[in-house]
């Protein structure tokens, strides 16, 4: 077993301030006993003096322009819940340590992810890119790692001998247990873990309670552990509330990639992608803005996402700033995983989807199309426009013309030549769509070659199609 | 000319002012000998514009590139088709062996949108072809294209009135086309190379004929009612 604990050290700070790219001076605070304390601040407000631990009133006086955010637990376990759909990228065992903690277990996985050192690195630009800030360590105990994240150490630890002698260094306060018996440890002079263990296991036990010596068995990876794990939700619908707000694409686009590495997440653990994505934009007082993204199959590549989004907000014209997005997959359809290439992929091909995606983003969906033939005699109804080719063969005719009028014109055009014909197409009767018609080729003064055709009802002759 | 002169000559980075320029870039044959002949590389320039200048639809100047689409559609890459005048027809399209899988139409709701679709269509290189009938042309805007071919390394036709024939153009290839009896008169207006200066006709499959060879069609002139 090998364990990979996340500690998110600011995360009450974060489900604040990760909507935005260089946020205003903020604190938040927490009622603790009769009186209000900053428990969390960013760098623009510690730049202004604030710190944590100072009372709510001295912030907001010393620091002009300070935001202050009660602190919001639903929040951040809205904001664990949404690491957790993340991590669901690297492996399927994922347990959460509210409120600001995440469990992997990562043993199973480490060749599908080239090895500790890449998962580490791929794990660490993640979280960076959601906004959030954490650190990471690795363990074979689960609380092992935990206590290692929590005492900010980020090391990679994969025997047990070396666990134990890192921590014996840390703090008894890290360890999960009541302010009395910490305080009472303390007072017998054990101040580390290490301490604590060389004190007799029948006396601790006795004196401190059995779940110290539990707690310190896990840790050290003697003792099995029961995790409960995370199960995803059926479907993926993250809210992210921004910290002021916008009407700048670029700031909305900003805040909508803090949500997508947990849709990929969502995505790849149910090996699926989606071939639809929706970006509700609230608005104060108003409807929201729903934009909307169509993919040409089902993807779960983050970088075209980000692209398609930046030029479908480049295009949307926002009736009044946003508060909050909501990122919404409302169809999400199986693809299977692609096989990485043995050798390097090859660089620089193109994307043939992505092109008809953005085309279709600036033209609209209707204005690009495929064209394919169906089971008519008439010219008109034997083709029609279509967003994906299904019928493997088409009806190929050598006589019929390249072009197709989309609706008959009348002759007016003075003289023809008829060369050859008549082909005589009579269908329709039972679907209201009669036609008897000859067809014939006939060329005009031009050189010209056109499709004519005689309507045999009125006698009346138009032309439908131009031998290009 | 003596022997040694003659093995000078023979050297690829000389070009001589009464040759076609036998060009490195990789040509894609026309299906027509002929023309063929007149081109350099022997086909229509990959990575390059190419203009088709015609005084009205309908002569035979989709029928000149059928051969060359039904190769590029049996390869990846779409065969994009930028604001067509009329509808192209699947089954004319099948007949001539271009799998209509790889086909897609653009219909740009204004002008600006045309000349941006189909310059992102050729940049991206995802398309074998771009075909564009685009109006409001001007030096800047061919420009962009002509370089967009270059990137992508796609070949762009673009289809323009022959009244366009005195513009200047950054086009690698220039075509005015003329309706002959039973085909197309190819005047070859700019190449890379020397200019051509005798129109190549070429035969163009008719329509309509191979069926009813024998039966002698009537003939009659059809007077506006």
């Amino acid at each position: 077993m090998l364990w990979l604990a996340f500690h998110f050290r600011a995360l009450s700070l974060e489900v604040f301030s990760r909507g935005a790219a260089a946020p205003e001076p903020m604190a938040v605070i927490e009622k603790q006993g009769s009186r209000t304390w900053v428990i969390a601040c960013n760098d623009a407000a510690e730049a202004c003096g604030v710190h944590v631990g100072m009372a709510a009133p001295a912030a907001q006086a010393l620091a002009d322009g300070l935001v202050v955010r009660r602190r919001d637990p639903s929040a951040e376990r809205e904001s664990l819940d949404g690491l957790a759909v993340w991590a669901g990228r690297f492996t399927p065992s994922v347990s959460l340590a509210p409120p600001d903690g995440l469990l992997l277990e990562i043993s199973t996985c480490l060749s599908l992810h080239r090895g500790l050192g890449n998962l580490l690195k791929q794990a660490r630009s993640g979280v960076t890119e959601m906004g959030y800030a954490a650190t990471m360590a690795c363990a074979p105990s689960s609380h092992g790692a935990w206590l290692l994240a929590k005492a900010g150490i980020e090391k990679a630890i994969r025997d047990h001998v070396r666990l134990e002698t890192v921590l014996a260094a840390l703090p008894i306060a890290l360890l999960d247990q009541p302010p009395a018996v910490v305080e009472s440890l303390e007072r017998v002079g054990a101040r580390t873990l290490g301490e604590c263990l060389r004190l007799p296991r029948a006396g601790v036990a006795r004196r401190f309670g059995q779940a110290l010596i539990d707690e310190l068995d896990r840790a050290l990876g003697r003792r099995p552990e029961a995790h409960a794990f995370f199960e995803p939700p059926p479907n993926f619908e993250r809210a992210l509330e921004l910290p002021a707000p916008v009407q700048a694409a670029e700031a909305l686009l900003f805040a909508a990639c803090r949500l997508l590495p947990e849709l990929e997440g969502f995505l790849s653990l149910r090996q699926a992608g989606v071939q639809e994505l929706e970006l509700v934009c609230r608005h104060e007082r108003r409807n929201p803005t729903v934009v909307r993204l169509g993919f040409v199959k089902p993807s779960r590549d983050t970088g075209r996402m980000q692209l398609l989004l930046r030029e479908t907000l480049d295009r949307t014209r926002l009736p009044s700033p946003v508060h909050t997005i909501v990122l919404h997959a409302p169809l999400v359809l199986p693809l299977s995983a692609s096989s990485g290439d043995l050798f390097k992929a090859r660089n620089g091909e193109a994307d043939g989807d992505l092109l008809l995606e953005r085309l279709r983003i600036r033209l609209g969906k209707d204005a690009v199309h495929g064209i394919e033939s169906a089971s008519d005699h008439r010219p008109e109804r034997a083709w029609r426009p279509c967003q994906e080719q299904k019928h493997a063969t088409a009806a190929a005719n050598r006589h019929r013309p390249l072009w197709l009028l989309p609706k008959p014109l009348p002759c007016h055009d003075g003289r023809l030549k008829l060369k050859s014909g008549p082909e005589r197409i009579e269908s329709g009767w039972w679907d209201g769509g009669d036609v008897a018609r000859d067809y014939y080729v006939a060329e005009d003064r031009n050189g010209a070659q056109l499709w004519v055709y005689c309507d045999r009802a009125s006698g009346e002759w138009y032309v439908h199609g131009v031998f290009a | 000319m003596s022997a040694s002169l003659e093995s000078v000559l023979q050297h690829p980075g000389i070009w001589r002012g009464n040759q076609r320029a036998q060009t490195a870039e990789d040509a894609l044959p026309t299906g027509f000998a002929a023309l063929d002949e007149l081109l350099p590389g022997g086909g229509w320039p990959r990575g390059a514009l190419t203009e088709l200048l015609i005084e009205r639809q309908g002569i035979g100047e989709l029928r000149l590139l059928m051969p060359t689409l039904a190769s590029l559609s049996g390869a990846d890459g779409w065969l994009a088709w930028v604001a067509p005048p009329y509808v192209p027809y699947a089954a004319a399209l099948a007949a001539a062996g271009i799998n209509l899988k790889r086909l897609v139409v653009a219909k740009p709701p204004s002008e600006a949108d045309a000349w941006w679709t189909a310059e992102q269509a050729l940049r991206s290189g995802a398309c074998g072809v771009l075909l564009a009938w685009l109006r409001a042309a001007d030096e800047r805007r061919m420009r962009r294209l002509q370089l967009a071919a270059e990137t992508g390394c796609t070949w762009g036709v673009l289809f323009r009135h022959a009244r366009a024939a005195q513009d200047r153009s950054p086009a690698a290839l220039r075509l005015l086309l003329e309706p002959a009896a039973n085909g197309l008169a190819v005047h070859v207006l700019k190449r890379r190379g020397g200019p051509v200066s005798k129109p190549v006709i070429l035969a163009m499959p008719q329509p309509g004929v191979a069926r009813r060879a024998r039966r002698t069609a009537p003939v009659l002139s059809l007077v506006q009612a």
